[in-house]
């Protein structure tokens, strides 16, 4: 009788390699040792390496006194802190640009994918220009265009460029209108949490009554009016308890007000334009990935345009665009490290760069560097894979 | 045979197409202004243009300065790029002796044609070709660039610089990463644990950390790795971070192209008694690498444009080259000419691999779209 022999061959047939599963076992051996003998060697040799060095291992350094200024700190922070804290100090740094350049090249990218199908053709061949020109240019040429091209060109203090006489450019960077909380203000941000929870709260109110009746009611526009309206009202009941102190010039340079490294600037520049090329393409292919059957059969169901794309479009297209845009925030992320050649104070820069310099504490040093990216990178991944788990396309 | 008045029994004659939507204005009127907001929007757009467009054609073309050796050139009020072609030797070769250009030359001469070959789909005996791209050429180009045998004089790599080491460094990167990568992705898709674990594991630490602390790593951590006697090249451990940095991004890609290959290819193999290396050598690798031809040179563009972070380990590639020629007293405030010669340079190289790989896209992509 014919039976598909699918089993391996039996022992005795033959010899022993031939069997896949003893190969098998015999393959990762041969990996695990030649493996294990890899990193014994690069271990020994850099245990006399070190010793030959006089350089001691361990995180004890951390304590050590840092002794250097820091241009931008978010937090205390003076040259007698510790090594530990520059840590910190860069990792914040890193942090701020990340973010900042996370918002602004989500809007300039969605601005950009959208102009980029958009019927006029102008704008769309604009919006053509703008990706292919961008990302087919070295970030770190950017920043550094940015950075000695434009802004170490702009005039020093005394000629500062002004905009609205409360925003100041000058080769040292922005200078911006500080706010300054007064008596009463903390009641503002209450009423905007207490806001966006009644928004919350209205919503799936207004979901229940749409399942219910068939009604729909005006969500968005009533949801953006509490968010907007009550921490405004409240704001005005309190007395506008928050005074701005306009940046003034004295002397050499302004008096009050934020200022804004022009490194800062450069880095938050150079990041979002570059990134935002990069998710122009992805908006765009993401909205060009619903097939057009999808917006065919709502036009067929007379739905609105508005609701067609809220609720057909923008769904399928995000299923296409979060993933992808993940990636490109890790990128950015990972790119804000470029910071070191311009000088920013960021991770890098700081703790990979002046205190590995001053202790030289290599391995130490570029592991925690590392280790803040790998972990940042995989918890995002995780997320990732959840949010694409719960989103998958159900299919029968 | 019936008259009725529904039906008519001449034609009626052709009338001409509207006015308003043919020629030039018909044009401007389907494209630009069909409609009060479009209008605005081209408007818009326009006045944008001659704002930012017309400033630069005249900063860096009508005022510019192209011709003169010394900085006394510069008279223009636009761009000049004097600085350049001043300077244009240094660019292109960094240190390398002068006598020992020609040497440079070659290896140019030979990358061209060999790309150029690879590249044309009509060239004949591509397989041989590329062999001799990935092994024979690195071996020639390695003897002619270093020196030290067949009586050529030794060139330490300190003396490379400019485009020539930003294309060395991509060549090796690209040549390194592409078989690393192909290896690795096998072995993720191993049904080994121990395989599958060390691939996955190596593949996700590089892609989890910038290249910039792989390049400290490579210059500051290797050289502890290594016996305390060894002199280690500074520029062969840049070379190895980039070279296992995107190797683990090529891996990624051509995992993608592996999951496309439909089980049944595999099977097949099996059941006409191949061995592992004969079916994915023979079957799956090449249909699996035809498919994701784009995504590799996607991963070859990402690759160049990161070539220029080695100057912050001090390397001197193009882009270093001019940012050192920029701190020269003689020609102290011309980085903007500077800056922008070297994204020109930069853009033409990968805006002419995106066009490749679209180009390799739509040859391979036959029918399927709407």
């Amino acid at each position: 009788m014919l039976r598909p022999s699918t089993t391996l061959p039996r022992r005795g047939r033959g010899p022993l390699w031939r069997n896949p599963a003893i190969r098998a076992l015999i393959v990762q051996a041969v990996l695990f040792l030649a493996l294990a003998f890899f990193v014994g060697y690069l271990v020994h040799n850099t245990l006399v390496n070190l010793e030959a060095r006089g350089i001691h291992t361990g995180f004890g350094f951390l304590e050590g006194r840092a002794g250097f200024a820091i241009p931008q700190t978010l937090i205390e922070y003076t040259s007698d802190s510790t090594y530990g804290k520059t840590f910190v100090i860069g990792l914040l740094n890193t942090l701020l640009v990340s973010a900042l350049g996370i918002v602004a090249a989500t809007i300039i990218g969605f601005l950009v994918g959208i102009a980029r199908l958009s019927p006029n053709w102008l704008l769309a061949r604009l919006a053509t220009i703008y990706v292919e020109a961008f990302r087919n240019i070295p970030l770190l040429v950017q920043i550094l265009f940015w950075y000695y091209a434009v802004l170490r060109a702009l005039p020093s203090p005394r000629q500062s460029l002004s905009l609205f006489d409360a925003f100041f450019f000058n080769v040292r960077g922005m200078v911006m209108p500080d706010p300054q909380p007064l008596e009463g203000f903390s009641a503002t941000p209450w009423a905007l949490l207490i806001a966006i929870a009644a928004a919350i709260l209205f919503g799936l109110f207004a979901k229940r009554r749409q399942a219910n009746t068939g009604q729909a009611l005006p969500v968005y526009w009533i949801g953006t009016a509490i968010i907007i309206g009550l921490p405004l009202i409240v704001f005005l009941a309190t007395g506008l308890p928050l005074e701005w102190v306009i940046p003034e010039m004295t002397g050499f340079n302004f008096r009050g007000g934020i200022n804004i490294l022009p490194e800062l600037l450069a880095l938050w520049l150079a990041l979002s334009i570059y990134t935002a090329a990069f998710i122009a393409e992805i908006v765009r292919s993401g909205i060009l990935s619903v097939s057009h059957g999808q917006t065919e059969a709502a036009r067929s169901l007379s739905l609105p345009e508005a609701i067609t794309l809220r609720k057909i479009v923008i769904p399928q297209a995000m299923r296409v665009i979060v993933p992808q845009m993940t990636s490109q925030y890790l990128n950015l992320i990972k790119n804000s490290s470029l910071a070191t050649a311009i000088g920013y104070p960021d991770l890098v820069a700081v703790f990979a760069g002046t205190t590995l310099n001053q202790t030289g504490q290599a391995i130490e040093i570029i592991a925690m560097t590392m280790a803040v990216y790998l972990v940042i990178s995989l918890t995002v991944s995780f997320l990732m894979n959840l949010y694409n788990a719960r989103t998958l396309l159900k299919e029968r | 045979m019936t008259t009725d008045s529904t039906f008519r029994t001449q034609m009626i004659e052709a009338r001409e197409a509207p006015d308003q939507s043919r020629g030039v204005l018909g044009w401007f009127r389907a494209n630009l202004f069909n409609g009060p907001i479009n209008s605005i929007v081209s408007i818009v757009v326009i006045l944008l243009l001659a704002r930012l467009v017309w400033p630069f054609l005249e900063w860096a073309v009508i005022d510019a300065d192209w011709i003169g050796t010394a900085r006394e050139a510069c008279t223009g009020e636009g761009a000049c790029w004097v600085f350049i072609s001043a300077r244009f030797e240094s660019i292109v070769y960094g240190f390398y002796p002068e006598a020992a250009r020609w040497r440079v030359d070659i290896v140019f001469a030979l990358l061209a044609i060999l790309v150029a070959w690879l590249a044309v789909p009509r060239m004949p005996r591509k397989k041989w070709v590329a062999l001799f791209t990935l092994v024979v050429f690195p071996i020639i180009a390695f003897f002619l660039l270093v020196g030290g045998s067949f009586g050529l004089e030794y060139v330490p790599t300190r003396a490379w610089g400019g485009l020539m080491l930003t294309l060395t460094i991509a060549v090796v990167g690209i040549v390194g990463s592409l078989p690393l990568g192909i290896i690795l992705a096998l072995g993720r898709r191993s049904k080994m644990p121990f395989v599958k674990g060390v691939c996955v594991i190596f593949i996700e630490f590089w892609r989890g950390v910038p290249l910039i602390t792989v390049l400290f790593m490579a210059s500051v951590m290797l050289p502890l790795f290594v016996p305390g006697e060894l002199d280690f090249d500074k520029l062969l451990r840049a070379l190895i971070g980039i070279m296992f940095f995107w190797s683990a991004y090529m891996a990624e890609v051509i995992r993608s192209g592996l999951q496309a290959i439909g089980k049944g290819q595999n099977e097949a193999g099996q059941a006409l008694g191949l061995s592992y290396w004969q079916r994915m050598g023979l079957i799956i690798l090449p249909q699996a690498l035809k498919l994701v031809i784009p995504g590799i040179v996607n991963t070859f563009i990402a690759l160049f444009k990161d070539t220029s972070l080695v100057l912050i380990i001090g390397l001197f590639d193009l882009l270093a080259i001019i940012r050192a020629g920029l701190t020269d007293s003689n020609w102290l405030g011309f980085s903007t000419e500077g800056y922008v010669f070297a994204a020109a340079v930069f853009w033409i190289f990968c805006f002419s691999m995106s066009r490749y790989s679209q180009y390799i896209e739509r040859r391979l992509n036959t029918g399927h779209k709407r």
